[in-house]
């Protein structure tokens, strides 16, 4: 499960499918036409909801901690860039960027300090309560908007000595920002894990007793992990609420956690490419379910249901057979 | 309070789960550099004891003491950082690493802290170091590269034993390392402990009495949670105590 190196075939294959995604906005254009913006918008969607699926991975699938309230951390990073954008203007990303992650990474701290201490199911219950929490908080405030939500009328600029270097508001480059962010935050976690710090991280996952027989406080490192990922989430909040330009309670709820959960177990935990495969795979097939019938959610649970029943270890389970299979076979 | 001879004792160590006594008043001096065993029946208390040495679990009372100083209730990883390292009965190796890495993990436990985010793991040289010494010692140099979850059974205790060397301790508690071995795989542990214990203070949970009698210069013996005797390996095979309540009734040759 807690593979670190990815076999050499599966790495080209994964190449190749970024690189087809990089490229979509020359390809699209000619395959879908009209359907071409929407595809563009529920592509970069997607990416952002990616990085935060794995923030999530480094937290089930290494530390083995199975947070059900993740999606807080999200919410609140895309929360504080709406509060502090001002209202007709656009807000400087060097500053509410770093400020929105910190403060979920802040968030992350408090949380992870008080539910640490529990594991298994009352660490799900706990952070699952935090998680709501966190939704009726922001529901219930009338400066956040309540349950309309709260709007960002003009996106953060990203300037550097008063020269514009992206306008967020090009949906063009606000996609290969996403995809930018998607494969800086695979890399940042991939140098994470080779780090004395993510092989704790990851041994926890399999044996907290006897990491903590070698000599390492497990819930420091239990702890630290909770707020990188964190933060991490609240660095797809601030690029989730730039894109649609509005925030709503409903990012931070428990709905929104499970459903980045579901993409984790999918998608493969423990792997970091596997939770991105399956954002791919649950986003693209309710959209083509949904584009095909109103009753979407049948075919959408018997998906579910048939990749858990033949795939325990995920989709990543299966490519990651697939590559060795073609190593051993060399 | 005198400085003791032992490096290592507990004194009326007692540990109590609901209404049952697992340990009472157990009080057992450890010298350095001396292999000692400790023995029992099944239920005599033994793996409740390495627990409690080990701050695996809380002394519902009495005291251990390290060199003098009470360590009685201090957490399972500063127990492991102020030298008592510990292998375990039932193996706990982490099967998706390699046996280096395996070793490399505990010997990273030894630096001021592996809150160390971006530099990769394999680039800390003393560490690396410390760890292919640890494997080597145990035996298993040639295997560095395998993943750990396919070694045999023998290899899996064997780098059991090497993630203990590698967390560079002063004393040595071993749980049953010869659990569940086969003739061969056993006389190779045996030969590996024979060694250890030159260089480290050993204390030796074993069911084995031939590894026992082959390793351990002193015995204690436990029963019912209570210490029943303590002494040379001689003195404590010819009580009477002792043979009848664990080495039989003395009819069976050794």
């Amino acid at each position: 499960m807690i593979s670190t190196s990815v076999p050499k075939r599966l790495a080209i294959l994964l190449l190749a499918v970024l690189t087809v995604l990089a490229l979509f906005p020359v390809w699209g254009k000619l395959v879908f036409a009209a359907k071409f913006a929407f595809l563009m918008q529920k592509l970069t969607g997607i990416m952002i909801l990616a990085i935060l699926a794995m923030s999530l991975d480094l937290l089930v699938g290494m530390a083995g901690l199975v947070s059900l309230g993740h999606a807080a951390f999200f919410g609140l990073g895309g929360y504080m860039l709406a509060m502090l954008s001002p209202q007709y203007e656009a807000a400087n990303l060097w500053l509410v960027l770093p400020a929105a992650v910190a403060t979920s990474a802040l968030a992350a701290t408090v949380v992870g300090f008080l539910s640490i201490r529990s594991s298994g199911i009352y660490f799900i219950m706990v952070t699952l309560a935090f998680g709501q929490m966190g939704f009726y908080f922001f529901n219930d405030s009338k400066a956040a908007g309540g349950s309309d939500g709260a709007y960002v009328h003009v996106k953060p600029a990203v300037e550097a000595f008063g020269v514009t270097l992206l306008d967020l508001d090009q949906k063009l480059t606000f996609f290969y920002v996403a995809l930018g962010a998607m494969v800086a935050v695979y890399a940042f976690l991939k140098v994470l894990l080779a780090s004395p710090f993510g092989r704790v991280v990851s041994a926890i996952g399999v044996n907290e007793n006897r990491v903590q027989g070698l000599g390492f406080n497990p819930r420091a490192y239990k702890l630290a992990a909770f707020v990188i990922a964190g933060g991490v989430a609240g660095l797809a909040g601030v690029l989730a609420t730039t894109q649609y330009g509005f925030v709503s309670p409903a990012s931070l709820g428990w709905h929104q956690s499970a459903h980045v959960l579901v993409m984790v177990i999918l998608g493969g935990m423990g792997t970091l490419f596997g939770p991105v495969l399956g954002a791919f795979i649950l986003e693209l097939a309710h959209f083509a379910f949904e584009s095909m019938t109103d009753h979407w959610l049948l075919p959408m649970g018997a998906l579910i249901i048939a990749i858990v029943l033949l795939l325990p270890k995920g989709v990543a389970g299966l490519l990651l057979q697939w590559g060795k299979d073609k190593e051993d076979a060399t | 309070m005198s400085q003791s001879d032992f490096i290592l004792e507990t004194r009326a160590l007692t540990k109590v789960f609901g209404g049952l006594v697992a340990n009472s008043e157990v009080t057992i001096g450890f010298r350095e550099r001396q292999a000692h065993a400790v023995i029992g029946p099944n239920g005599a208390g033994k793996s409740t004891f390495v627990n409690l040495l080990t701050g695996h679990l809380t002394p519902s009372g009495g005291q251990v003491l390290l060199k003098g100083a009470n360590i009685a209730g201090f957490p399972a990883h500063k127990v492991s950082r102020l030298g008592i390292g510990r292998s375990y009965q039932k193996t706990n190796v982490f099967p998706s690493f390699t046996c280096f890495e395996n070793t490399r993990l505990a010997a990273q436990s030894r630096l001021a802290t592996s809150m160390r985010f971006f530099r990769p793991a394999c680039s800390y040289k003393a560490v690396s170091e410390q760890a292919g010494c640890a494997l080597e010692a145990a035996g298993l140099g040639s295997k560095a590269s395998r993943m750990a979850g396919a070694l045999s059974y023998g290899e899996q205790r064997q780098l059991e034993i090497a993630m203990v060397l590698a967390t560079a301790p002063e004393i040595l508690v071993l749980d049953e390392p010869l659990a569940g071995m086969g003739k061969e795989e056993s006389e190779k542990m045996v030969g590996l402990l024979k060694g250890l214990a030159r260089d480290y203070t050993l204390i030796l949970v074993e069911h084995d009495m031939d590894a026992v009698f082959a390793i351990a210069e002193v015995l204690s013996v436990m029963v019912n949670g209570t210490l029943l005797e303590s002494g040379p390996l001689e003195q404590v095979r010819a009580s009477r105590a002792v043979q009848d309540a664990y080495l039989g009734d003395g009819a069976e040759a050794y």
